[in-house]
Formats: C-alpha cells, structure tokens, sequence
C-alpha cells in the first residue's frame, strides 16, 4: 500500500527544479547470446535455450559475440558516441538467483562507447540535447516469477522459478549524463528520450526494440533542487519503467513525491523505486548500495575488445539515415505543413506513402489517399494501415484513371474497396463493375438543360456573375448521372452554356 | 602495512555470504592485510614503462560468429538442481532484491 505524500505537479515546478538521469537498457537481437551459442529467442520453453556457458558450469569460457559487438558501435556511433580504442569486460558480483555464475558480465570501467548525445524533439517541435555518459555492453539476467502469497509480488512469495533463457542475452545499457534545464517539461522529455532510443535502435535493426517484451527498459533517475541552486538534489531510480506512457508518469510522479519530502523538511532517501502502474506511484524498493559493493573486477576469462579505426568506420557507412533527419528531409521533400506531416506520422504511414510516391505519385496524391482513404479503413479493420496489403502500384493506378477522366474520386474508393476485397487490378475492377464517368457530352448536355430549367433563378445568378452558384446545377446533373458524370466537364459545360467566361 | 580491519572483513564476509566466527574475522583480518602486502609487491617490480594490463595473455578482439550452436534440454538443464518445477529452478524466494 502506498502512503506516500505528494506536492501538485504545478507546485512541485514553483519550487523546485527537476534534473534527470535515464539508464535504458536495450536486448540485441542477435541470433546467439553475449557470452554462448545459445539461441536468443524469446517466448520459448523454460530453460531450453541455455548451455553450459548460461548456466555457469564450473570451468566453461564465455566468447564475446562479434555482433553484438558491431551492434553495440552501430548504436554508439548512432548516438554520436566516440568508440572506445580499447576496452574491457568486469565481473559485477551479487548473489542473486537470476545470475547462475553469481556475478555479471558487464562492461564497468571501460565502456564501448562514451561522449555522445541525442537531440530529442519534443511534441511542439522543441529540441532538446540530451547528452550521452556512454553505452557499454553487458548480459542479460533470467526470469524470475515469484510463486505463491496472495499478490503474486516478491513480498510474501513462497519460493521462486527461475528460467535462464533469457541469462547471457547481449544487452547495451545507455546512460545518460544528468539532464537539466527541463523544467515542467521533464515528464514529456523523459518519454520523447526513451521513444528517440527505441526509434534509433530499430531503425539500426539492432534490437526487435519491442517495450512489451521487455526488449527497452528504462530506469529513470530524479532529483529535485531549489531553483538557482547548482548543487543537484537526493536521486531516487525507479527500475524497469517498462511503456513510454509508464516513463512520462514515473518522472511526474516522482517529481511530485520529492517535492512533498522536501516542503515536509525531510531529506529525499537515495533508493530504488518500483513502479506500479495500476496505481501509477512507486514504492521503496531497496536502499542503494555503494558501487563498491559489487567489487567489480576486470574479467579474467576475456580478453579487450579493440575495436581498429578501420571497422568502426565500415561499421559507420552502414548506419542508416537517422530517424529525425529523415522525417525532417521527407517532409521539405513533399511539401507537407508541419501539422499534415504530423498527422501523417502519428498514423504511421510515412513509410507507406514515401513508396507511394517512388512508385510515382504525387505527394499530395499519396497522403490524399492513405490519410483519406486507407487509414479510416484500418481503423475500421483494426489493423495497421500497412497491414491492409494496398500496393503503392494500386494507389498509382487509381489516381492516373482520375485524373485522365476514366474514374470520379467516388469510384475510385469504390474501386480500392474492391481491390481489398480481391476482386483483382484497378482496371479489371473498372471493367467487371461497368464504372466509367459519362464523358459523352451529348447526355450530360441533355441533363444539363434538364437542371438548368429545374432551377431558372440559379442560371440566372450564374449569368449574373455569380459563378460559384454553378455548384447547385453540377449537383443536380450529378444526380441525373447517378455520380457517373465528370464533374470539372460539367460545370465548364454550364458555364458555356451560359456565356459565362471564367 | 595494508589497512585491513576486522569491520572490512566482515563486512566482506557478509557480500561474500560466508559466516565467520568472532576468532576468524580476527585472525583474517591480520593475514588478508598480509596478502595484500604481498601482492603489492609486484608493482614493486614493473617499471613506469609497463602498463597496467588486466590479462596478462597478449590477445585481442576473440570473437564468435553469431551461429546457433548446441543447447541442452530443459531436462539436462536442469539435471543439478537440488528443486525444479514446471522444467524451471526452484529456489527459496530471496527479499534482497540486486
């Protein structure tokens, strides 16, 4: 049960000034693990992706998996981050059942990569520099889930089972150096860092970067400080904050609770925090230990890792375009207004429509018919906009029949819904349903006089000058036609009709 | 003389989850400080010419290509363990979190 005081978020920002500090550790998605060939996969049979090496047999040697090497400098160099000339392995020391060999393989001293920094874009557009401490290589623990006691939680469980699938899985810790300046801000900061992190990894193809399963994990470090004050505040460090949503709501609230303890005069305690997301607080974990008590020590068993100038710039010409510049570029490409360009992001069709347009349409085309059309029928089907199979071709096929006048924007739609249905190509859809704007000008002409004579008043005040009143006749012809009729034809035929030159 | 005392010792006795008697913290509180001593006297031998190394093998960059190799079955994995359940290592539920 939590009874933990808190301040209102405005209050705990009059007087006090958040500073923050993210560890986001991130799952490689290597074929093997860090240190064995065993395979990593996720959501197989306890215990059957492990060997000798996982398990910790007396006497085994653990070799250094040359991706996750090459991942860990990609996702350096990613967060402009110097590679290390040279570096090295430590032995974290605890006793912990998710740990079989009683210490952890991680890098401590010496990391991959140091120095770096991440330009994180905030909703509105605003940039904000987050500067990278380092980023180094280390293993994965098991799974521990905590048996018996009423809550299914660590206190009051009876024992625990232990599955090692996921013991020596190549993790890359990414720490940041502490973040100030954030203001009212820090909460949305928080979740835009983790979500710039996640999107830099999969972008690299480095890591599934799925939050659900555990593949990004955050632990996120706050103090507060009186404003004008330099000196930092206590820390707390909530652990495994495991959704962006979950990330934005732990920094707020732990902004609120140190606010509490400090107006109450108390000193914040330097601990571990969990995080509950039914109630959305934390609670005290543990006190937090000196460094020094995992008496780490370099790791007899491997040797440095030296990565030569030479492979970290091969490495370095496969990165692929950064995820910010690319949406920054894609949109200057298309012409998009910022809001258009947002929208066509928050639906995730970007890269949808950017192969749209290589396949040759135009840019106001593509997003016409993906944010138009397509997007709306996904949300109806429940999927991704992607996973409705619409072939960039299909969409290229359907704007040229509009355009060259075979099909109205009407048919069109029905056209595409035939197209999901499987009833074949845009053209033989055309031809099997009979769907063709009526272009012979000598029925339109004769529902035209039809129309006029219906609305004598409107032709007059279109022969008066009021040309924006030829709406009302094309929408009579248009019903005449039932929709088969090209509209732009029908109305320069009225207007002709009428001696009216626009 | 290392500075080694009896507080250190056990306080090491404790992250090391070994239990010592009274006698033992003070007699290894004595001989861990000679150890130390001991091993200091390397760096009595290496000049400033020889850098600080961490293995003493001149190798670098041994690496694996990230291919499958064996793995055991659940069975023989957990062929060991003193408790198992549902092809998973029972252990005693442990407060202390890492």
């Amino acid at each position: 049960m939590n009874t933990d005081a808190i301040l209102s978020f405005e209050e705990a920002m009059e007087k006090y000034d958040p500073v923050l500090g993210f560890e986001v550790h991130v799952e490689l998605n290597t074929r093997t693990k860090m240190f064995s060939s065993a395979p990593n996969v996720f959501g197989d049979e306890p215990n059957t992706n492990v060997n000798e090496v996982d398990l910790g047999m007396p006497g085994v040697l653990p070799v250094v998996n040359k991706t996750a090497v090459e991942s860990s400098i990609k996702i350096g160099l990613a967060l402009n981050c110097k590679i290390a000339e040279s570096c090295r392995f430590a032995r974290k020391n605890y006793f912990y059942p998710d740990t079989p060999k009683n210490f952890q393989t991680s890098q401590y001293d010496e990391p991959i990569a140091y120095d770096g920094y991440l330009d994180v874009e905030l909703s509105d557009g605003t940039v904000f520099r987050v500067e990278i401490e380092r980023a180094h290589m280390e293993e994965d623990a098991g799974k521990l889930t905590h048996m018996g006691g009423a809550t299914g939680r660590i206190h009051g469980a009876d024992f625990s089972l232990v599955d090692y699938n996921r013991a020596g899985v190549p993790l890359v810790e990414i720490v940041t150096k502490p973040i100030e300046g954030a203001g009212s801000r820090a909460p949305e900061l928080a979740k835009a860092y983790v979500a710039a992190i996640r999107e830099i990894v999969k972008n690299l193809g480095v890591s599934d970067a799925r939050m659900e399963r555990g593949n990004v994990r955050c632990d996120a470090n706050v103090s507060l400080r009186p404003h004008g004050r330099e000196r930092f505040g206590i820390r707390s460090e909530t652990k495994n904050v495991n959704s962006l949503r979950a990330v934005e709501h732990a920094v707020r609230y732990e902004i609120q609770r140190h606010a509490a303890v400090l107006e109450a005069g108390e000193p914040v305690i330097q601990e571990t925090r969990h995080w509950h997301e039914d109630s959305r607080t934390t609670t005290s974990g543990r006190a937090k230990s000196d460094a020094d008590d995992y008496r780490y020590f370099p790791e007899p068993d491997l040797v440095p890792v030296v990565p030569s100038r030479e492979w970290v710039e091969e490495l370095r010409a496969t990165l692929p375009e950064p995820p910010a510049a690319r949406r920054k570029r894609l949109q200057a490409d298309w012409g998009y207004s910022d809001l258009e360009f947002r929208d066509v992001v928050n639906a995730g069709v970007m890269d949808e429509i950017e192969e749209t347009i290589a396949a040759g349409a135009s840019a106001s085309v593509a997003r016409k018919w993906w944010m138009g059309e397509i997007v709306g029928r996904a949300k109806a089907a429940d999927v991704d906009p992607g996973q409705l199979g619409v072939q960039p071709a299909t969409i290229v096929e359907l704007a040229r029949m509009v355009e060259d006048g075979k099909i109205n924007n009407k048919m069109a739609s029905q056209v595409l819904d035939g197209v999901l249905a499987g009833e074949g190509t845009p053209a033989e859809i055309v031809e099997k349903r009979g769907l063709a704007v009526v272009s012979d000008d000598g029925p339109l002409l004769e529902a035209i006089d039809a129309a006029l004579a219906a609305q004598p008043g409107v032709a007059d005040k279109i022969r008066g000058g009021k040309v924006q009143a030829v709406g009302a006749i094309v929408g009579g012809v248009m019903k005449a036609t039932r929709g088969q009729a090209d509209a732009g034809r029908v109305r320069e035929l009225i207007l002709e009709k009428l001696g009216v030159t626009v | 003389m290392a500075a080694i005392n009896r507080d250190d010792v056990a306080h090491l006795a404790r992250l090391a989850h070994i239990e010592m008697s009274a006698q033992e913290l003070d007699r290894m509180a004595g001989e861990l400080a000679v150890i130390v001593d001991s091993v200091k006297s390397v760096s009595q031998a290496a000049g400033d010419d020889v850098p600080a190394t961490s293995h003493p093998i001149p190798l670098r960059n041994v690496f694996r290509d990230d291919v499958v190799g064996h793995t055991f079955t659940a069975e023989q994995a957990l062929s060991g363990a003193p408790d198992s359940e549902d092809n998973r290592f029972k252990v005693p539920a442990i407060l202390d979190e890492a």
